[in-house]
């Protein structure tokens, strides 16, 4: 059995390393856009503050772009260094989407961000645009093929168990393609990246227009910015909740949990606005509900049920018991292939073999497996739900606080007034974070709603680390946490300088702040 | 259309060999030019000269990095899994060496404080060496056998040190991967600047080019003379379902030879290695640097394809448990997935290598002094 140590080290070390890496990965997708049209109104207009604009931006998204890369590396290599077990089994389906990810979007993107930089005297303005273009599709692709392969993770499809490789084999392709889960996933995703890029890019102008510099500039930026932010936030928020809603087991379970739904409850429905739940009594404590909410938005009707925590974890506690059966089966089958009647046996279990690795965390033999140890892997089914139920609520309450505010920056846009409004300018600036903080706790949300799988159903997440000491897991650990907190400090302190300078930074004599290239 | 399985599994270690030599070739020579970087330029507008000559491409270029690890990863699952937990600290000081890349080249000259700058240069020094050395002395390692084996459900389980890595002959393979990444980013520094700086990068080349062949040469003997290579004794069907525990291996004095034998064209993969050094300095020290660019491509073809031919069909053997040692036949994915990615990889290669292609057409010419004052602001 793998020491809990070595697979707790191993998830918090991919888990820092993933959201940091998402730190800079939102940011860069929603630029990409903004780039495009601003450098689209240069080429139409003719007008060189577009350019100025197109040059300056893209200045601060080269800076984020370039962590985002760095950053980048590690999770490419992390699956093999870290998750041996996991690259193994589910390689043949999820090796194909990072690979095709690579060779269609990562190689479209670095390419062209090269021509994006150094292009601009060498090439045509139409070229040039053709460029950026290609540039943003690079990177919005990059982000489909990602979340093919993590849609598979929560929604596992297309896919079956071969005993005589020991590992899932791809079987359908296009169903991986197509999962409803990630295709959900990408556009929710995306949108919250270009979310991002314009809260970032309206932050930084109204921080220009409250210091009264560079106003031209700052007023043309900062109305790009409150149009794309405004219907980017609307695309989040409906199609977030498309996400909720959409079938599989593993969303159901996440569902449950993070609306902390114990009991299976008549439809439709309500939904708790806050509650206090009590895992060990599996009750809340204390709740305001809404009625009829929870079952509209989750199942688009007024009569179907959506099972409560306690109902999936009766289901889950058969699935477990089927499992074992198919656990020991495999086991003889693997030294015996030849015997037709647990070949048989196996074939009848195999849809419930990942719920018998569950024991695995308790018992080598699973058949040997007590009483207790099940009930312990029937309690594992569920994740925690406290820490699900809060984070959801904190990103939800932050898209629509971001709502309130596109909403307020697009409709004194279009009055033409937004720069005499000292508290909306103020607003737009100390909001700045939030589109990262709502970034990182729906990624928590996904990933940690997941748990105790890394493949929903398929493979527990303690088979699927990679067998290194708890020493190394300390060692890289370290070494990460300390590389990555250099980085940061040298990023962010080359990002204000260059926020607050300003396109003075280009170095055009077109604007204030014109100091030396210091 | 689709190939039957054990064409499949041919197609994908040439085409895992195609993307290794393509990463080298490209990825390479922007790495060989930041290891040069510190001693070809003696000031700051030399070292901009040095670094803008791969400043639009080394982000295209290190995707052939990330392609290879993606590929391997969905055609070789058991490779990817394998080599990369059991090479923890090995990947893992490739990966932070890494690091140094990409901000390495976009913060440099973001600041004009030469302490900032000297930093960063030491840092792409870093990034430029490190990489192709560890590769090195990690295919060093393969030919002796890595100690890991599976357990009945194929959990893989590394059983070495990372210290017993650091061998006399895999460094020796080490020094051939750093000299030939060095020598062909020489080349490339050659044929994009003019003056002091490519008189200086000319010496670096000479050095570097007669450093690989005495390496290679030297590697290539020991191989012969002191390295006891893997062949497999039991019959191999390659249309069947991988399973890596399913064959028998012996260890055999002269086994990493024996397909020169069988297949002698397999002889001019070596032969191209040294023809295209040689010819790859001769035409640089005349100035014909794209010539020479093209024949030093063909020199990492030529040693790269040294090594493959004489693992073959060994991608990864094992030294603790004979019969755990990764075949092209064993280790692979499904036919369906081997299928598809082949096909994806049909597709998008020659778009890849068209509009790379085209961008470094936008960009050609030499990187001057002059470049370099007129965009201060937005060059590296």
């Amino acid at each position: 059995m793998l020491s809990e140590q070595l697979v707790d080290l191993s998830r918090l070390q991919f888990a820092i390393t993933a959201m940091y890496h998402f730190l800079f990965v939102p940011l860069t997708i929603g630029m990409t856009w903004i780039l495009v049209i601003m450098e689209s109104a240069y080429v139409m207009t003719g007008k060189t503050i577009y350019k100025d604009m197109t040059r300056f931006w893209g200045k601060l998204f080269g800076i984020n772009f370039a962590l985002g890369v760095t950053t980048g590396i590690t999770m490419e290599f992390q699956f093999g260094t870290n998750w041996a077990y996991y690259s193994h089994y589910v390689g043949d389906i999820f090796g194909a989407p990072l690979a095709i990810e690579g060779l269609m979007a990562f190689f479209l993107e670095s390419t062209f961000i090269g021509l994006f930089f150094f292009g601009w005297d060498r090439l045509s303005r139409k070229q040039h645009l053709l460029v950026t273009i290609l540039m943003a599709v690079g990177t919005n692709l990059s982000a489909l093929w990602i979340l093919i392969a993590n849609g598979w993770m929560q929604n596992p499809v297309g896919a079956e168990f071969s005993y005589v490789t020991m590992r899932m084999e791809m079987v359908d392709f296009w169903a991986v393609l197509f999962n409803p889960d990630a295709q959900a996933k990408f556009v929710h995703t995306v949108s919250a990246g270009y979310v991002t890029g314009a809260m970032f890019v309206l932050s930084i102008s109204a921080f220009y227009l409250l210091r009264g510099r560079d106003v031209e500039f700052a007023k043309k930026s900062f109305r790009i910015a409150a149009a794309f932010g405004f219907t980017s936030i609307c695309s989040v928020i409906v199609l977030g909740d498309e996400s909720g809603y959409t079938v599989g087991e593993a969303q159901q379970t996440k569902l449950a949990a993070m609306e902390a739904m114990w009991e299976t409850e008549p439809a439709p429905a309500g939904f708790n606005l806050i509650a206090i739940p009590n895992e060990a009594e599996m009750k809340n404590d204390f709740a305001i509900e809404i009625p009829w909410v929870m079952g509209i938005i989750g199942t688009r009707s007024l009569d179907k049920q959506i099972p409560g925590i306690k109902e999936i974890r009766e289901k889950n506690r058969e699935r477990i018991l089927s499992g074992q059966i198919a656990v020991g089966a495999l086991e003889k089958l693997r030294k015996n292939p030849a015997d037709a009647e647990t070949k048989a046996l196996f074939e009848q279990h195999v849809g419930d073999l990942g719920f018998g690795l569950l024991l695995k965390k308790y018992v080598v033999d699973v058949s040997q497996a007590t009483p207790e140890m099940i009930d312990k892997a029937v309690a594992d089914t569920i994740p925690r739900v406290a820490p699900l139920f809060w984070t959801f609520r904190l990103m939800v309450g932050f898209g629509f606080l971001m709502l309130a505010l596109f909403g307020a920056a697009l409709w004194s846009s279009i009055k033409g007034n937004f720069a005499d409004q000292p508290w909306l300018l103020r607003a737009s600036l100390w909001m700045l974070p939030v589109p990262w903080l709502s970034c990182e706790l729906g990624w928590f949300v996904a990933e940690y709603g997941r748990q105790p799988w890394t493949i929903y159903g398929v493979l527990p997440t303690h088979m699927s680390v990679s067998t290194l000491s708890v020493g190394s897991l300390y060692g890289s650990l370290a070494g990460f946490v300390g590389f990555y907190t250099l980085l940061l400090v040298v990023e962010m302190y080359l990002m204000v300088r260059f926020a607050k300078q300003g396109p003075g930074s280009l170095g055009t004599g077109r604007y204030d702040n014109e100091y030396a290239h210091a | 259309m689709l190939f039957d399985y054990p064409t499949l599994k041919l197609i994908w270690w040439l085409l895992v060999g195609v993307l290794l030599v393509g990463f080298a070739i490209m990825d390479g020579h922007d790495m060989g030019v930041g290891t040069l970087l510190p001693f070809v330029g003696k000031d700051d507008v030399e070292r901009r000269i040095v670094i803008n000559t791969v400043g639009p491409h080394w982000d295209g270029n290190q995707v052939w990095f990330i392609t290879g690890g993606g590929a391997i990863f969905a055609a070789w699952p058991l490779v990817y899994a394998t080599a990369f937990s059991g090479f923890y600290w090995a990947m893992l000081a490739v990966l932070w060496a890494l690091f140094f890349r990409p901000v390495g080249f976009d913060y440099r000259s973001k600041i004009n404080n030469p302490t900032w700058r000297q930093t960063w240069d030491w840092g792409l020094f870093v990034g430029g060496a490190v990489p192709p050395l560890i590769f090195g002395v990690a295919f060093g390692n393969l030919f002796q056998g890595v100690p890991f084996h599976f357990a009945d459900n194929l959990m893989p389980y590394y059983t070495g040190s990372f210290w017993a890595l650091l061998n006399p002959f895999a460094l020796l393979c080490g020094v051939v991967s750093t000299a030939m990444i060095t020598f062909h980013g020489a080349i490339y520094l050659m044929h994009r600047t003019e003056g002091a700086v490519q008189r200086r990068t000319q010496t670096a080349m000479l050095i570097f080019g007669s450093l690989l062949l005495l390496a290679f040469s030297a590697a290539g003997i020991w191989l012969w003379q002191g390295i006891d290579g893997f062949a497999i004794v039991s019959t191999v069907d390659p249309a069947a379902l991988p399973n890596p525990l399913d064959k028998e291996v012996i260890r055999q004095p002269g086994a990493w030879l024996a397909n020169y034998d069988k297949y002698p064209a397999t002889l001019l993969l070596p032969a191209l290695a040294y023809a295209g050094t040689l010819a790859a300095m001769l035409l640089a020290v005349n100035r014909a640097t794209l010539a020479a660019f093209v024949a030093s491509s063909l020199a990492i073809v030529g040693v790269i394809g040294t090594a493959g031919a004489s693992l073959f069909p060994f991608v990864m053997p094992s030294s603790t448990d004979l019969r755990s040692g990764l075949t092209v036949w064993d280790s692979v994915s499904s036919q369906l997935t081997l299928n598809i990615m082949l096909w994806v990889t049909l597709i998008f290669m020659p778009l890849i290598i068209a509009y790379t292609g085209w961008a470094y057409k936008v960009m050609a010419g030499k990187v001057t002094a002059a470049y370099i004052r007129e965009n201060d602001h937005a060059a590296y």
